[in-house]
């Protein structure tokens, strides 16, 4: 089943710009040298807006832990049911983290502690999300 | 006459030193209706808005306060849940009813404006409008008392559930994430304290060791209490304590979350009454007496918060509250945290020390004697999932163990100071009670 495809809004935009164009770019505090993901209107260490820019970011990280989605929620991910849910650590940030679907992996076999890279995934013609995959 | 809530009243910040009215405010009343499953749509008398006033009169009677003595009234909307959740939570399109039901309020919202104008409160000068849970009002209340904002105050807590599986509507069945839910929502993440605590949960038992189904004692034990609790939804409805078999065999919602770790929405509500601890001595209740009061509501610093972050916030509402209270671990002899889902309140105990238990000995300790008539009575209410999702139950069994009028949950350790909330580990509050006022 398509996964639910996200509505970008004005300070989303540039997130998902950026991923149409298979690039991950995170805000980073340019004062703090803070990296920030999900957006936010300020940095989240200093308070301020002024030094808020884009940054490509290498899409690498590590799998922290998962769980299986057996029941959710989501009308139009029932039939995906059971799915995993991981959570990804940005390398080079490891208080980034992220949510994958772990393309690739069946539901229960998730290698905790796995290196990751971002991949991209079509959810809407022409529109793609941040996937990640294991590194083999 | 009502006014909107500004938040300044909060004690929300680390620091702020023992609680100028510790003592001075009591707790001399609570009221509960019927907990029931569903609303079922026709009886008017078993609405949410016939339940709250049921509550409100209970919580006055029990201290023989009358509604012209209420000057203030705190009630948030309601937390509604059913098939549609959310924002499209609401009787609508269907149609209203006579008055006072022929809005939403009364059906799906409660607010103080509704009682005022429906139970016919005529000297309430603080009402005020955008007030958040439970876990946050008894905290609002007890600052109003204690600084004379009002001298007589109702809290109350509506929680209403109509037809329909549980939050599949609405948003949920969407194809587009919108707002927040664009960063979860893609990936199945639909929101709620399911999904922000199963990661931490997963991570804690990385970290310390141990099986998610070791919370069997834990879960087990709650329905064990909520059945002692006579108000309850499991009591009222005979619902029987699951077994250790009954509990590894159910089926899991968000592996390894199991349905038995999710409390069971319910349709009720509850009332309190808070006044100055002077004005208690006049009343025909039993004070119970406000220690202190906190609340919080941390950022998250990225998508999910892990167990770093968890426990960071969970030490710190520790901090505040035993600061502001003048007490320490060993003092509280009630520990009533939330248990809405099972694998958030590991965090709360050791975060507090209930009983010395540490970062990572929460298991072993639920496989321990928690029983009310043991020697640690942990979350002698039952909680939510003993006696269902009214949130209310930790503050009810707190009041009735230093009154000493919990009946067969009745602890048999010493009773005279409580600990109780209804908080997750990023947002909510906490509520010291003591038997005595200092």
């Amino acid at each position: 089943m398509p996964k639910v495809i996200p509505v970008p809004d004005e300070l989303s935009q540039p997130f998902w710009q950026a991923v149409s164009e298979q690039r991950l770019v995170l805000q980073n505090c340019t004062a703090c040298n803070k990296l920030q993901y999900p957006p936010q209107a300020a940095c989240q260490v200093c308070g301020s807006a002024d030094y808020l820019e884009w940054k490509e970011v290498e899409g690498k990280g590590h799998i922290a832990t998962y769980i299986v989605i057996e029941d959710g929620r989501l009308n139009r991910r029932m039939l995906d049911q059971p799915y995993n849910l991981a959570l990804v650590t940005l390398d080079l940030d490891p208080t980034v983290n992220f949510y994958s679907n772990l393309p690739g992996v069946p539901a229960y076999e998730v290698p905790v502690g796995a290196a990751v890279e971002v991949t991209f995934e079509e959810v809407a013609p022409g529109q793609l999300i941040h996937e990640w995959r294991v590194v083999e | 006459m009502t006014s909107s809530n500004n938040f300044q009243w909060r004690r929300d910040r680390d620091g702020l030193g023992v609680w100028e009215h510790r003592g001075k405010v009591a707790v001399v009343g609570y009221g509960h209706s019927p907990v029931d499953r569903r609303w079922d749509e026709t009886k008017l008398d078993e609405s949410l808005g016939a339940y709250t006033i049921m509550a409100c009169e209970k919580a006055m009677e029990q201290a023989g306060v009358t509604i012209d003595q209420v000057d203030g009234i705190v009630c948030c909307d309601s937390h509604i849940a059913g098939g549609s959740g959310g924002t499209a939570s609401q009787w609508a399109p269907r149609p209203y009813f006579d008055p006072p039901y022929d809005s939403e309020y009364g059906l799906t919202l409660i607010n103080a404006q509704w009682l005022i104008n429906t139970m016919g409160f005529n000297n309430v000068k603080f009402a005020p409008t955008g007030v958040p849970t439970i876990g946050e009002m008894v905290g609002m209340a007890s600052q109003a008392v204690g600084d004379g904002v009002c001298s007589t105050c109702l809290v109350i807590y509506p929680t209403g559930n109509l037809e329909g599986r549980y939050r599949r509507g609405g948003e949920n069945a969407e194809d587009y994430a919108r707002g927040a839910r664009q960063w979860t929502v893609p990936w199945g993440n639909h929101g709620g304290n399911d999904f922000i605590n199963i990661f931490p949960h997963r991570q804690y038992l990385q970290k310390y060791g141990g099986e998610h189904d070791d919370l069997f004692h834990f879960v087990t034990n709650q329905h064990k209490n909520g059945m002692l609790t006579p108000w309850g939804y499991n009591a009222t409805h005979n619902v029987q304590p699951i077994s250790e078999e009954d509990y590894r065999g159910s089926r899991h919602i968000l592996r390894p979350l199991r349905i038995w770790d999710c409390d069971r929405p319910v349709n009720a509500s509850a009332a309190y009454l808070f006044t100055t601890a002077e004005r208690a001595q006049d009343l025909k209740s039993q004070p119970v007496y406000v220690l202190n009061h906190s609340q919080h509501n941390f950022r998250f610093r990225t998508t999910q918060p892990d167990l770093d972050e968890v426990e960071m916030w969970t030490d710190q509402q520790a901090a505040r509250m035993y600061e502001g209270a003048g007490l320490g671990p060993a003092d509280v002899d009630i520990f009533n945290p939330y248990d809405g889902y099972s694998i958030m309140t590991q965090f709360f105990l050791e975060g507090f020390q209930w009983h010395g238990v540490k970062r990572g000995e929460a298991l072993p300790f639920y496989a321990g004697d928690i029983s009310v008539k043991g020697p640690h009575p942990f979350s002698s209410s039952g909680g939510n999932l003993g006696n269902g999702r009214t949130r209310t139950a930790m503050y009810t069994d707190s009041i009735e163990q230093l009154r000493g009028t919990a009946g067969d949950r009745q602890v048999t350790v010493r009773a005279e100071t409580a600990l109780c909330a209804f908080t997750t580990p990023s947002s909510g509050g906490w509520l010291m009670l003591g038997k005595y006022p200092s």
